[in-house]
């Protein structure tokens, strides 16, 4: 190219004087850049582990609360010098669990239609439609909570002798799972569409109808990849924190009234920043322990969908 | 039955005829609940908007319009207030947008340096593997977490003060950015894997040098595609609240922040501050902030997914 004819002097022309001292030094240079970018990226995680490593270590140590005490405790009072999150721990599976019963089902069958049922204009429409739903922000959803699910329940079971408190666990299930369809929709679509068409076309020379195709075929063929996007939601209603925050409140307890309102391990650190403790006291020190936990368990769950999608992978390839 | 033998070659025939059309109907209800929920939100939170004294039929759309028009432009204008009256998003809307700058600033160099380094330089091996896995966790890591470790990192600098940033705007967007930099990696990686390898050889044949490649040929092909994954990433860390909670974007904040070093609050802190009253003032003045980001967020994806899916087109035909 002529960025190179011009480094040539016309007296060496013929010749090639090899690369320019000054290029060497820019390739060395940009090399060095990325590779500074990428480990940025590394040092991040080692951040996260570190911060909440030594956190926590001090948390234990300032408290004198044991760590089984602390994962299995019922009392949750840090005035009180009480911290046993089992009630967060509880809370979050009733949320994760709740919000799956509604995001896992509606998702996968809206996956099947998009893969499987819908023409491609169709298609070409409702894919962009589901991508702008998964780009609304939480806060938004916890916001609806507020305004229209918890009116809406209230207005359905209070008549029929059930009270409901206006930050109850019933409604964060519901705007979370409605937050998290569009992820298990369009992951498992991804996972869908990728079944190989020769299996498809087999089934219908068979005699299947397309629902049996679909259902019989096409699923239990991607049905590592489609639990692959189950463990990725689960894992995403756990770490979800301003929808739950403004649906479900902030009250740590044990229960099993869905109307009740409950403290998940993201909304009781929230809820600790936005008190009075102040830096370094165990209390303060708690949401370190309580955001280890949170860590620990989304990390299992990612890394436990990677690995069943792994072998999902491996089975087509 | 006529024919005897028909049961024996159709078994079931009836359910199979049914099941089919039935199950897709309920794919189909399945996935237009994305669409459903979508037009709920924005509907219900128009509604609210809208309902204060004095209103118009809802028919009477020119008048609804102006109204909402003058609602949003006094939001916009005004700050934070206890009086309903004189409430507005000012402070969280400038911060926002300092907040998008220097995310941008910093996310988006370090984002494409690490996906080009990871695709273009790193030798496949144990390297490469570590880091993408790293970044495929850290895609998963919930936005609390970040929020912890930007709270110890960056605001408190593990106690050092004078290496901490405080609650200051270049402390919400580093942390912001660091939360969006799996975003940008992955969708940039994915851009840069579509262009095509003979692209690559035949300028490294013409002499060209590993980065001469990458930036004459290689980043201009993959343009569209980095520029729709940085878009994205950007809008996610416009809509976050826990993160930008936890590192100290203050409600009370009553005058602008004068650069990054000054404290500051974000447009999505602000609804939630309103959105935790009670009285439906508030309830009205955080539903017009939510307006406010929803629109912004929405067309910033529309955007995105526009450019990639007219891209990807091009590409095929």
């Amino acid at each position: 190219m002529s960025a190179l004819t011009r480094h040539i002097p016309a007296s060496h022309s013929g010749l090639w004087a090899g690369p320019s001292r000054f290029r060497s030094l820019t390739e060395a240079g940009v090399g060095a850049f990325l590779l500074l970018c990428a480990t940025i990226t590394v040092l991040t995680t080692a951040g996260i582990i570190l911060v909440l490593g030594l956190e926590t270590l001090e948390f234990f140590e300032k408290s004198k609360v044991g760590l089984l005490h602390f994962l299995t405790g019922t009392v949750l009072n840090p005035e009180g010098g009480k911290y046993g999150i089992l009630p967060l721990i509880w809370g979050t599976f009733q949320v994760a669990a709740g919000s799956s019963v509604i995001a896992l089902p509606i998702g996968l069958l809206s996956a099947i239609y998009l893969s499987e049922y819908a023409p491609s204009r169709v298609r070409a429409v409702l894919k962009p439609a589901l991508e702008l739903l998964a780009g609304i922000p939480t806060i938004v959803y916890g916001y609806l909570a507020l305004l229209l699910v918890t009116p809406v329940l209230k207005a359905i079971f209070e008549p029929m002798g059930i009270p409901v408190s206006t930050f109850n666990v019933a409604s964060a299930c519901i705007v979370v799972g409605v937050m998290i369809i569009p992820l298990v929709s369009s992951l498992s679509e991804d996972v869908l569409s990728a079944v190989p068409r020769g299996l498809r076309e087999a089934g219908y020379a068979l005699g299947a109808t397309k629902f049996e195709v679909s259902t019989r075929i096409v699923l239990p063929a991607g049905l590592s990849g489609v639990m692959a996007s189950f463990i990725l939601a689960v894992s995403r209603a756990i770490g979800e924190t301003m929808a739950v925050v403004l649906a479900a409140g902030m009250r740590p307890q044990i229960t099993l009234n869905p109307f009740d309102s409950c403290e998940t391990m993201t909304t009781y650190i929230v809820s600790v920043t936005g008190g009075e403790a102040s830096y370094g006291s165990p209390e303060y020190l708690s949401l370190f322990a309580v955001g280890m936990a949170l860590f620990l368990s989304t990390l299992a769950l990612n890394l436990l969908s990677e690995i069943v999608l792994r072998r999902y992978r491996e089975v087509y390839r | 039955m006529s024919r005897p033998a028909s049961s024996l070659y159709e078994p079931h025939r009836r359910i199979r005829v049914l099941a089919g059309p039935v199950f897709g109907a309920a794919c189909f209800l399945a996935t237009l609940t994305g669409v459903v929920v979508l037009s709920v939100l924005l509907g219900s939170i128009i509604a609210t908007v809208l309902h204060r004294p004095g209103v118009h039929p809802w028919y009477d759309v020119a008048s609804n319009t102006r109204d909402l028009y003058e609602f949003l432009k006094a939001l916009v204008t005004r700050v934070r207030s206890r009086d309903p009256a004189l409430a507005g998003f000012r402070i969280g809307i400038v911060g926002s947008l300092w907040l998008l700058v220097l995310v941008a600033v910093f996310a988006i160099p370090v984002g494409i340096g690490a996906a080009v380094f990871l695709e273009e330089y790193a030798p496949p091996g144990r390297l490469r593997r570590v880091i993408q896995t790293n970044i495929a966790n850290l895609a998963g890591v919930p936005s609390i977490v970040y929020g912890i470790l930007g709270l110890a990192l960056f605001v408190r600098a593990f106690g050092l003060n004078r290496l901490a940033l405080g609650p200051t705007l270049w402390a919400g967007g580093l942390t912001l950015g660091l939360l969006i930099l799996p975003v940008i990696v992955i969708a940039t990686q994915e851009a840069l894997r579509t262009v095509p390898s003979s692209l690559r050889q035949a300028a490294l044949a013409l002499g060209a040098t590993h980065w001469q490649v990458i930036r004459d040929h290689v980043l201009p092909v993959a343009l569209p595609g980095i520029l729709t994954g940085t878009i994205l990433g950007l809008s996610r860390a416009i809509g976050e609240t826990a993160p930008l909670l936890m590192v100290g974007a203050a409600g009370s904040i009553l005058r602008l922040p004068r650069g990054p070093g000054d404290r500051y609050t974000a447009l999505p802190v602000e609804i939630y501050n309103y959105a935790k009253e009670p009285s439906a003032e508030f309830s009205t003045i955080a539903a017009g902030g939510i307006l406010i980001l929803v629109v912004l967020l929405l067309s910033m994806n529309a955007v995105a997914i526009f450019i990639r899916n007219r891209y990807s087109r091009s590409v095929r035909g």
